[in-house]
């Protein structure tokens, strides 16, 4: 691997759209870097503002959220749902010290693929820029207890 | 293989990484994922983890359901292709194997890691890091059993084209009720406009019109013509539809569709939908005389009663009294079980392309109206003459890829326009004698019979030049160019400029998405492609079905294609729904919300966020609960719950929380960086 800094983003995608799109993606194999790790929801409208903190707090470095264009939500209107969530999460973050850049929400279509892999690559690239979040350390150096497994080993991949 | 017994972990999880032949080997070192699996992840209560060639092979399954039963594993997890390929599959070796089929996980290691990623390393880490995931989640599974819905054995059909008609037929003759509904006062949609059919020259009228009749006549058929669907409600197996039958001011009952009134209105109007433009029509009209079902429609807005409060010459002259002014829009709500979305295409509108002259230039026309034009019942009764109505062209140049294959306007082949144009090609030589000219880009005429018409049309005497037409102009440079029509073009086979003057230019124009085509795409909550046309639920193997249950399509909704494939494809849809008729119910993800009343608080925040009004409030005991009946499982509900008194089966916040675990598990530029500190 290379020497420059490797960020973890957690993507959370639609069941009905996006997933579809990272499929897609995948069966046309467009490239997008191996750095976003995707969970599947039934909708964005599923997405907790927990899962986002969780995600953060066991040490991703950024979190893509994915869901249908507005009026196009699967479940007719819950993407407006999760676009309010999200516009909200994204100012509570920011007052907790969260460059607002970590957290993104992207519309992408089950033909969109390739714009799904090219969001993935743009944030990539933003996330690598702000450098790693480390929460689960900061908030060890707090003295705060940090959720990471203690268990964890160094495993030569 | 490698084994582990588990010490306290409750669970015994089987991990299967599968190789896809080189899909994922070649990409990911599936041997170390699974070894990796045994090793770090035996303590989350992984008890065995392989790797084999093909997971979803019979071998591949038998060896899970041989593991579940020797080892007694509790839960599954399949490192492999996407759950929308395979999940069935795996849940079903689960299943045979005694296991509740809920206890799977398949966790994407093809789709998302080995075809998206080019480091094998980093490809390797990622698969052990959403597997490591699918593991967490997995223990939080609980065993579940599929939503049983009974399917409604009626069938709603959008759209009365070739598509939606052969569809029609086809169920209806099974024995089970249809609606036909048709946005226009007849059905036959773009085939009835047309004369001539390639590759056979069949009479398109003389094939369709059967077909129509059928439809409109078939017992178990109920045609809603100058109809729309303006609401769909419900889901697979019992959608609740409402159509707004349009008012035609013409009593169906009395009106025997003699064409009186036709004859007798005194106000002609340019017909733009069945003419192109290139006909008139009266106020009171059936746009051609085959049309079904035969009752004519008053045209409000044209009509003079309607505008000035005085004619009434149909009313007066009709012999049945079945001309009704006062006759408004009914909506009518039906029951159907699945839903077949036939709304076929627009013709792109070659104005935007100025360089052709469409619209500006008298002589050049579209290829519908050039179909209007060679038809017998059309404007000229067949006659190829130019815009003056007399003048026979002696030259006639047609042009390919008019709005399709051009970067400009859609990417996309339209498939029909070689064959199009060739047919046109065939008719002009026929009727006028007439020198004729294709311009084309590549030549595509590949299907039965196609390749045969285009040696056909060359051996006709047609002439080929291979080149995007450049202009269209009626600016003449020499003497011989006076009065005609200029084709400019790089011929791309001799690589010469050649200037070609002509008398007639037709264009033919690429098939494009209805214009309307998003707005009924979110009425029947189904996506569109970036083009606009429907997206069907996989490319190859499921052309007709959508994602969303109950919902098909046929013609070209889907993409641009010809008779054969359309009517194909109405065939398919009707056998598919037939299918579901037949079995009577289908099987659905349990995938619901449930409220632990001991925990619900009562503070509503949930209440209004439903778009299925699926939650209830119960004042007197101040909880909510969810109606699984019309719960559709989204899980908003969930999600906004303060209390988390809300749970969704299969997406649970303890199954989601452990994924996110489980992929952060793995972090091993974190830790390398971690060291370097």
């Amino acid at each position: 691997m290379s020497e420059q800094f490797e960020p973890i983003l957690v993507g959370f995608t639609c069941n009905w759209c996006s997933y579809r799109a990272a499929d897609l993606a995948g069966t046309a194999r467009v490239k997008y870097p191996p750095n976003i790790r995707l969970i599947r929801l039934m909708c964005s409208g599923r997405l907790d503002p927990a899962f986002v903190m969780k995600a953060l707090a066991e040490g991703a470095d950024g979190v893509l959220i994915t869901g249908c264009h507005p009026g196009e939500c699967h479940y007719l209107e819950q993407n407006y749902k999760a676009l309010r969530r999200f516009l909200l999460l994204r100012r509570t973050l920011e007052q907790m010290g969260i460059e607002p850049g970590r957290i993104k929400l992207v519309w992408a279509s089950a033909a969109e693929g390739v714009k799904l892999a090219h969001e993935i690559n743009t944030m990539v690239e933003e996330v690598r820029a702000m450098g790693p979040l480390n929460w689960p350390k900061r908030w060890e150096s707090n003295g705060f207890h940090a959720t990471v497994k203690e268990q964890e080993q160094e495993v030569t991949a | 293989m490698t084994e582990h017994t588990n010490p306290e972990g409750k669970e015994r999880i089987g991990v299967y990484v599968c190789h896809c032949g080189t899909n994922i080997a070649g990409m990911v070192d599936v041997e170390d994922v699974a070894t990796w699996a045994a090793r770090e992840l035996a303590d989350r209560g992984v008890v065995i983890a392989r790797d084999y060639k093909f997971m979803c092979s019979s071998l591949g399954q038998e060896l899970i359901e041989q593991d579940i039963k020797e080892e007694g594993l509790t839960r599954v997890v399949v490192a492999a292709c996407s759950p929308h390929l395979h999940e069935a599959t795996f849940r079903k070796a689960c299943a045979n194997a005694g296991l509740n089929p809920y206890l799977c996980e398949l966790v994407s290691i093809r789709e998302q890691v080995s075809w998206v990623h080019t480091d094998k390393v980093a490809a390797t880490e990622k698969s052990k890091a959403v597997l490591s995931g699918g593991v967490e989640r997995v223990i939080h599974h609980e065993p579940l059993e599929p939503l049983h819905v009974p399917i409604h054995p009626a069938t709603l059909v959008v759209g009365g084209g070739i598509a939606g008609i052969q569809a029609a037929i086809e169920v209806a003759d099974a024995g089970y009720p249809v609606y036909l509904v048709e946005r226009e006062p007849s059905i036959g949609g773009h085939m009835s406009q047309f004369d001539k059919t390639f590759p056979t020259l069949d009479c398109s009228a003389c094939i369709l019109t059967p077909k129509m009749v059928t439809a409109g006549t078939h017992p178990h058929i109920k045609l809603f013509s100058y109809s729309e669907v303006t609401n769909v409600d419900g889901y697979v197996g019992n959608f609740t539809v409402t159509i707004r039958k349009k008012a035609r001011h013409v009593n169906e009952e009395l009106c025997t569709g003699c064409g009186i009134c036709q004859e007798k209105c005194p106000k002609k109007v340019i017909d733009d939908v069945y003419e192109a433009g290139l006909g008139y029509r009266k106020a009171v009209y059936t746009p051609f005389p085959q049309a079904v079902p035969k009752f004519p429609v008053i045209d409000v807005p044209n009509c003079i009663y309607f505008q000035k409060g005085t004619c009434k010459a149909c009313e007066k002259f009709c012999p049945t009294n079945a001309i009704d002014f006062q006759q408004e829009d009914e909506y009518v709500t039906v029951q159907v079980g699945n839903i077949i979305l036939a709304t076929g295409f627009d013709l792109f509108d070659p104005r935007v392309v100025s360089q052709y002259g469409y619209g500006r230039l008298a002589n050049v026309f579209t290829s519908l109206e050039f179909e209007r034009l060679t038809n017998a019942a059309g404007p000229t009764n067949g006659e190829i003459v130019l815009r003056d109505g007399v003048t026979k062209p002696t030259s006639v140049g047609i042009l390919h890829c008019v709005g399709s294959r051009d970067r400009n306007y859609n990417n996309y082949c339209s498939v029909i326009c070689c064959m199009q144009s060739l047919k046109f090609a065939h008719l002009v030589h026929e009727r006028t004698g007439a020198t004729v000219y294709n311009f084309y880009i590549d030549m595509r005429t590949a299907y039965k019979e196609y390749d045969e018409f285009y040696q056909r049309v060359l051996e006709e005497g047609t002439l080929f030049v291979r080149g995007k037409v450049a202009e269209v102009t009626d600016a003449a440079r020499l003497p011989q160019e006076e009065g005609k029509l200029i084709i400019q073009v790089e011929d791309t086979l001799a690589s010469v400029q050649r200037r070609i003057p002509v008398d007639m230019v037709v264009l033919s124009a690429a098939m494009v998405p209805r214009h309307d085509a998003h707005e009924v795409a979110q009425l029947f909550g189904i996506s569109c492609s970036s083009n606009g046309w429907f997206i069907e639920k996989h490319p190859k193997l499921d052309p007709v079905a959508t994602m969303t249950e109950g919902i098909f399509i046929a013609g070209c909704v889907q993409g641009p294609k010809d008779i054969p494939s359309s009517v194909a494809q109405g065939a398919a849809a009707s056998a598919r729904v037939l299918g579901r008729i037949q079995q009577g119910e289908i099987a659905l993800e349990p995938v619901r919300a449930t409220v632990d009343e001991s925990k619900c608080s009562g503070c509503r925040i949930c209440n209004n966020l439903c778009p299925y009004n699926a939650i209830l409030f119960h004042e007197d005991r101040m909880v909510t609960e969810i109606n699984p009946a019309l719960c559709q499982g989204c899980g908003t509900c969930v999600a906004a719950c303060p209390a988390g008194a809300i749970s969704g089966t299969c997406f649970s916040n303890e199954q989601i929380f452990a994924q996110i675990e489980g992929l952060m598990r793995v972090n091993f530029q974190h830790e390398k960086l971690a060291e370097m500190a």
